[in-house]
């Protein structure tokens, strides 16, 4: 059952996705891009986002259980610390060399697109170089 | 500044933000679990019992999603400038400062920014300060 609503879930974050025009690396680097003809449209996916999500997660502050009975804990961790700081760095490069983050990419995969192949597996090397970094080789 | 009003479209990214949104609500008030598009795919590179059927499933319907999308109408625009050699490294750098930072944009963007998180509102402003940053050095230095 958790596994079913998962699927569904990633299919409508995918649809939002592809609707607000996040898929579109072109697109991205047009919002990101402030002394270019600036498109402020990825703005406004933030925004719509946002707004949902405010209320849901007000919700949820209320509950220790999920509607289909799962475990719900919010994240704790509070810290500004050196990693969250770096590592946000290293995205935000990322975000800007290519226009792709981790979301769209996925989504952009089941396009079949070549380049966005390239990518998701550059970015699954990366997760993996994250997780020998952290934990050694096993 | 200059704003392209003809690559603007208001409509659909607001609606393409409200259904991310209701993704987000569905993931934590049926799953318990914030849609952090990194964090997930991460956690399949590291199986826990019990913990890789959701996410695994939940990244299938992300990749899933075009070919939903594709019945109902033509696929929007998908356009990537960058060469493969700086998209191997630009993935690289993604997948590796995502799992640093713990988050992207939907981690710290829209899940940290609606619970009114102040790390992931930090971490949000630095990413998008840096892609501000390398999109100006590319486009405007480097390529000029």
């Amino acid at each position: 059952m958790l596994a079913l609503s998962a699927l569904c879930v990633g299919l409508i974050f995918g649809l939002g996705l592809l609707l607000g025009g996040m898929t579109d690396p072109a697109k991205v680097l047009g919002f990101l891009d402030l002394a270019g003809g600036w498109d402020p449209s990825l703005a406004l996916v933030m925004g719509g986002a946002v707004s949902v999500g405010v209320l849901a997660f007000t919700f949820a502050k209320r509950r220790t259980q999920s509607l289909l009975g799962a475990p719900l804990h919010l994240p704790t961790a509070r810290q500004v610390d050196r990693r969250l700081v770096l590592g946000s760095i290293a995205f935000g490069v990322g975000w800007g060399l290519a226009g792709f983050c981790p979301g769209p990419a996925l989504v952009a995969l089941g396009t079949g697109a070549p380049k966005a192949v390239v990518f998701v597996i550059a970015m699954l090397v990366g997760m993996r170089l994250f997780e020998i970094l952290e934990r050694g080789l096993k | 500044m200059t704003i392209n009003w003809e690559a603007f479209t208001p409509w659909s990214s607001l609606g393409g933000g409200v259904v991310i949104g209701l993704a987000v609500a569905a993931l934590l008030l049926l799953n318990g679990k914030i849609a952090g598009i990194s964090g997930v795919l991460g956690g399949l590179l590291r199986p826990r019992s019990g913990d890789f059927l959701w996410r695994a499933a939940f990244v299938l319907g992300l990749v899933a999603a075009s070919w939903i999308y594709r019945l109902i109408g033509p696929l929007p625009a998908l356009y990537i400038e960058s060469n493969y050699f700086i998209l191997s490294v630009a993935g690289v750098l993604v997948g590796l400062g995502t799992r640093y930072g713990s988050g992207c944009t939907s981690g710290h963007g829209v899940c940290g920014l609606s619970r009114l998180s102040i790390r992931s509102s930090v971490a949000t402003m630095i990413f998008m300060t840096t892609g501000f940053a390398t999109v100006y050095v590319v486009r405007h230095l480097v390529l000029r």
